[in-house]
């Protein structure tokens, strides 16, 4: 269903006729009537891409620029257009990496995030809808390849909950990457990687023990202990605000490998280990930039 | 080329539809319509007219669709005699026997025909399930994570099965398969279509899962070119896009109910058993992951696409029924 052009007329606001932007009372009560009719579009993933812009990045965009005070580096090495792999590093417990990392493209480099996450996501109520709203879904290979087939930015999180769990003595070492799965499906699609490194985020929930065997009852991968969960019950879940950087490194170009060198093990272990050893050094780089986690204390 | 086309299901609305308009067309000199039951009549159920078609009531499950296949020099079998819920009297076993028996005796009968020269079957992209650890989209060559084991899903993975089988015994015949989406629209009366106008939608709490719907008429459509075309192999068929479950429910200007797994589970099971609405387990799941599928396969092949989205056949659904969203019609 597409909005019609003369949306706003149909909310008479004032007298005065406007040749800018419709008002924005009226594109508010526009908005609240597509939402309440149903009246949107969604991807065939799910994602409401006005939903997301609208509220639920909304939400967190306060955390981006005011909490983290996230600051993005070489946003030029994001392609404007087509498919592309974002490959970024993992970490902070709970994921607040990659949503930082979604308002980052989405806002500064005008590019919607799509990103695979783990078949956990998509069991778990809200969890579920909410991730496929805001564009994200299954890591696996045939989403892959049509996400990136259809010229979107895909993100990965190579690590996965290794890297995302891990203890904060490990903090800003990257850990095993998987398969290289997503080397495999950048080849297919000759579409670049671009390495990406995430400062901050591993002191916002510092993990310094498990709780494993209450973890596999709840059917979680993890549960952690940090110096304020759950000492302090739902407020040890409030992140500790520290100082994020994000970089988008140089792309890693795959076109000039054929479709069929993706079922080559030898070279998709290799390229995987490049693109690890990239983001290992623009995080050790990006670290020492950064400087202390809270300034201007420690 | 003269045609003589048997068409299983008649009795009910997308198989009356497909008779009629293979009726009304020239080239093809008779259509035999069986089903279990005598069509609707014109007048009192909203039946559909059939034309000159030829009705024979026929139980799948017995031997005898041979003879009609026999004595007819049927050359073109479309099977659409597939029973998508349990009916009150009946329930699931004799359903089950009627979608895979049924089957089986019409693949039989057709595999011993020296005349018939080309089978569409009618599936369901219910055969693909629905799961969180699948493809967001389905396309015809995946295998799905966890197959359905329950009910009409099942039945047509079965069916799908003998039909594959019977391909490769009779590979001079043109099979076609085609995996449909809901069907959606003014005539139609599925479990999906009563759930939706009734007054309160119960939904899964925490999941508002990603639906498609292929309109009655690009059914027909697709149908019709099957039956007159040789198309041989295995097709999605849906409208373009997806609809959520939140904004059908917000389409059809009907508030949701969010119940938790179990309670919705208790709830379907409460309605069954009491006959307000046909519940199967495997909805739950639908109604927790949804489902989609590519349908490029069939576009490229027939050069055509369905002139329905999703959207737009649920709209023309809710319509037909008098349903609006909240403040009325939208446009």
């Amino acid at each position: 269903m597409s909005v019609p052009d003369d949306e706003a007329r149909v909310i008479p606001i004032s007298s005065a006729p406007s040749f800018e932007e419709p008002e924005p009372l009226a594109r508010l009560l526009a908005f609240i009537r597509r939402r309440i009719t149903g009246d949107y579009e969604v991807d065939e993933f799910g994602y409401d891409a006005e939903l997301t812009d609208k509220v639920l990045l909304e939400l967190i965009r306060p955390l981006y620029h005011h909490w983290f005070r996230v600051e993005t580096v070489d946003l030029k090495n994001v392609p404007e257009e087509g498919g592309a792999l974002v490959a970024a590093n993992h970490s902070g417990t709970l994921p607040v990496d990659a949503l930082m990392m979604q308002v980052a493209l989405h806002d500064e480099a005008d590019r919607p995030l799509r990103l695979l996450g783990a078949d956990l996501v998509y069991q778990l109520p809200m969890l579920a809808h909410l991730s496929r709203k805001t564009g994200h879904t299954l890591a696996c290979r045939e989403d892959a390849d049509r996400l990136l087939r259809k010229g979107e930015l895909v993100g990965v999180f190579p690590e996965g909950f290794k890297g995302v769990g891990k203890p904060f003595s490990e903090r800003y070492k990257l850990q095993r990457f998987g398969r290289g799965g997503f080397v495999a499906s950048a080849i297919r699609a000759g579409v670049p990687i671009l390495p990406t490194a995430i400062v901050g985020a591993e002191e916002i929930y510092p993990k310094i023990g498990d709780l494993p065997t209450l973890a596999r009852l709840l059917g979680l991968p993890y549960l952690p202990i940090t110096p304020l969960f759950p000492l302090l019950g739902p407020l040890g879940l409030v992140p500790l605000p520290s100082k994020w950087m994000i970089q988008f490194g140089e792309p890693i170009r795959t076109d000039e490998y054929d479709a069929a060198d993706a079922d080559d093990p030898v070279l998709v272990f290799h390229l995987t280990d490049h693109v690890r050893e990239v983001i290992q050094q623009m995080l050790n780089e990006l670290r020492l930039r950064r400087g202390p986690a809270f300034p201007p204390f420690f | 080329m003269t045609h003589t086309v048997l068409v299983t299901g008649v009795s009910r609305h997308v198989g009356a539809r497909m008779a009629s308009v293979l009726a009304a067309d020239p080239d093809i000199s008779r259509v035999i319509g069986v089903d279990t039951v005598p069509p609707p009549s014109l007048t009192r159920d909203g039946g559909i007219s059939l034309g000159r078609t030829e009705f024979v009531r026929v139980d799948l499950r017995s031997p005898d669709i041979a003879q009609v296949i026999a004595a007819a020099d049927i050359d073109t079998v479309v099977h659409m005699s597939l029973v998508s819920a349990p009916s009150r009297s009946a329930g699931r076993a004799v359903m089950k026997e009627h979608n895979v028996i049924g089957t089986m005796q019409l693949l039989g009968a057709c595999q011993r025909s020296a005349t018939v020269r080309r089978v569409v079957v009618r599936s369901t992209t219910a055969v693909y399930g629905s799961s969180p650890r699948d493809p967001a989209v389905f396309t015809e060559d995946l295998e799905p994570h966890d197959s359905p084991s329950h009910g009409y899903a099942k039945d047509a993975v079965e069916v799908e099965g003998y039909v594959r089988g019977f391909a490769r015994r009779r590979p001079d015949m043109t099979v076609s398969l085609l995996r449909f989406a809901n069907f959606m629209g003014p005539g139609v009366d599925s479990p999906l279509t009563r759930y939706f106008t009734q007054p309160v939608l119960p939904t899964v709490f925490g999941f508002d899962p990603r639906l498609q719907f292929v309109h009655e008429d690009d059914a027909v459509e697709v149908l019709r070119r099957m039956a007159t075309e040789d198309h041989p192999g295995t097709y999605n068929v849906a409208g373009a896009g997806v609809l959520l479950l939140s904004q059908c429910a917000r389409r059809a200007g009907r508030p949701s109910l969010p119940l938790f797994e179990p309670a919705f589970r208790l709830l379907g099971d409460a309605a069954r058993r009491a006959g307000l609405v046909d519940y199967s387990p495997e909805q739950v799941r639908l109604m927790s992951y949804g489902r989609a599928v590519d349908c490029s396969r069939l576009e490229s092949e027939l050069g055509w696409k369905p002139k329905f989205t999703t959207g737009a056949a649920f709209d023309d659904f809710l319509l037909s029924r008098g349903l609006h969203p909240l403040g009325g019609v939208r446009h």
